[in-house]
């Protein structure tokens, strides 16, 4: 069985979801590399997102995902731990 | 931008009102909803409360907070503090305060809070129990604590001077006002204070429940009578006020509206009961007067606390006969239109007394159909009543023995 697919649209969702969307900020295709802190999500907002990635996707990410600082890291992570999952 | 502190000897001023309350939202609407006798009391809407014993209750229940706030702030926000938010963004622009024209570290808040975020607890406490703890938000960290409306309030205007939060149960809305004075008299130039409280949620009112103190009765009408011979009890509600206090040269500096001036403040603590001392209201008011260096006969108005409760009502009563003699001055319990919000009872009551002496009318307090005699209060009853008002006395007692009183001085009066 192939391992679920986890997109930037996934994760912006995730985001949009449990945290929000900061008014002057958005969230396109060119955002893999801009800093969380820069999307208007903090430490907080990352660990809710994290929180709610595990639940969804039946995983565990580790306590250091919510230190991912960028949108390409953190679903690095994520892909990373799904394909050893399955 | 000047940088050194510099004290003004004058007493500080209210520039800005924001108001979130059950009978309006925005100073103006409650304000006149209020002059009006319009009572914002019914049996709770948002959730089946008829099997609760005290279902009354006055909710904002035209609050929305999407309209006001935007998305990323919701999910990490109790209702109280969502109203919280929005109360001080109106103050704000009712002050006309340019903030960016002010040091970040010249401004601060000081609120007071009687309960924290019940309602975003009680989802969370649920989600707790009937999901699991990764179901829990990590928002819940902060957003149940009493100090949040004070964070987020900070955070959202850049506010980085000096700020706090009291935890002095309904006293706290008169206290935090209290020590934003001491700020300003220490430098600070722009204080945002107030109480904007609220715990209505079911896991809330079966806490309120506990005290005994809640009315019981069904009738939004007779359920909070506060000084009649059927009192029995309060109702809650939710909402408050947060005020802008300026230094008065600064306020006047700037050509700003000044609503009235915080002339005097004093807080004090009942004796345990049984220790046959007597409460310590009637001191409160006397050292508020005194620091005010206002005679009992140049109080115009006073904004009771009218607590329902009949044993509490008999203090306040004689505190004020003591004070005042009997019957010598008007008294009057507008939160009989928005029960008692706790610490946004005092703040609220704070709002409504500059904006008695703006207009020169007096609020009514309404559903007391016979009052006790032996209190010997001029009640405004139902219908407001005109009156040249200049200095204000407002009271706030606190469950646990807390009393708080303040002195305004209208605008008209200057700052002298």
């Amino acid at each position: 069985m192939a391992a679920p697919e986890f997109t930037l649209d996934d994760l912006v969702n995730v985001l949009r979801d449990c945290a929000g969307q900061s008014e002057n900020v958005s969230l396109g295709e060119d955002i893999l590399d801009v800093p969380f802190a820069d999307l208007g999500y903090d430490s907080l907002a990352l660990m809710e997102a994290v929180s709610r990635i595990q639940r969804q996707y039946q995983v565990r990410l580790g306590d250091e995902a919510a230190g991912d600082e960028t949108p390409r890291l953190l679903l690095a992570r994520v892909r990373e731990t799904l394909a050893v999952a399955v | 931008m000047s940088t050194a502190p510099s004290k003004s000897t004058a007493d500080p001023v209210v520039t800005g009102i924001g108001v979130a309350a059950p009978n309006g939202l925005g100073a103006e609407e409650y304000w006149n909803a209020t002059v009006k006798g319009v009572s914002g009391l019914g049996v709770i809407a948002r959730y089946d409360a008829s099997q609760y014993p005290s279902p009354v209750a006055g909710e904002v229940l035209d609050f929305v907070a999407a309209d006001h706030l935007s998305s990323r702030l919701l999910p990490q926000t109790d209702r109280s503090t969502q109203m919280a938010l929005a109360a001080s963004d109106w103050a704000l622009a009712d002050a006309g305060l340019d903030l960016a024209q002010v040091g970040e570290f010249e401004m601060g808040v000081v609120t007071a809070s009687g309960s924290g975020g019940f309602e975003f607890a009680q989802k969370e406490l649920q989600a707790l129990w009937s999901q699991g703890p990764e179901y829990v938000s990590a928002y819940q960290s902060f957003a149940w604590f009493y100090a949040v409306n004070t964070g987020q309030i900070s955070i959202r205007h850049g506010m980085r001077g000096p700020s706090g939060v009291l935890v002095v149960e309904q006293a706290g809305g008169l206290d935090a006002l209290g020590h934003a004075r001491r700020h300003v008299r220490k430098g600070v130039k722009v204080v945002f204070t107030g109480g904007v409280d609220g715990s209505l949620s079911p896991w809330g009112l079966v806490c309120q429940n506990t005290t005994g103190e809640l009315s019981r009765s069904r009738d939004p009408e007779s359920a909070y009578v506060p000084f009649d011979a059927a009192s029995a009890g309060y109702v809650p509600g939710e909402g408050g006020a947060i005020l802008v206090l300026e230094d008065a040269d600064a306020a006047a500096a700037r050509g700003a509206q000044v609503y009235g001036s915080l002339a005097g403040y004093a807080a004090t603590f009942d004796p345990a009961p049984g220790s046959g001392r007597p409460p310590s209201l009637r001191r409160a008011i006397e050292l508020a007067l005194a620091d005010a260096r206002v005679e009992p006969g140049e109080v115009d108005v006073v904004f009771a606390d009218a607590s329902g409760l009949p044993q509490r009502d008999r203090q306040e009563a004689e505190a004020l006969a003591a004070v005042f003699g009997p019957g010598r001055v008007p008294v009057t319990a507008p939160k009989t239109m928005t029960g008692r919000m706790y610490s946004g009872a005092g703040s609220l009551d704070v709002a409504a007394a500059l904006l008695s002496m703006r207009d020169g009318v007096i609020p009514p307090t309404i559903g007391v159909r016979e009052p006790l005699p032996e209190y010997g209060l001029d009640l405004v009853r139902d219908v407001s009543r005109e009156a040249d008002l200049r200095t204000a006395l407002v009271l706030a007692r606190g469950r646990g023995g807390f009393n708080a009183a303040l002195v305004l001085r209208s605008g008209r009066s200057g700052a002298a």
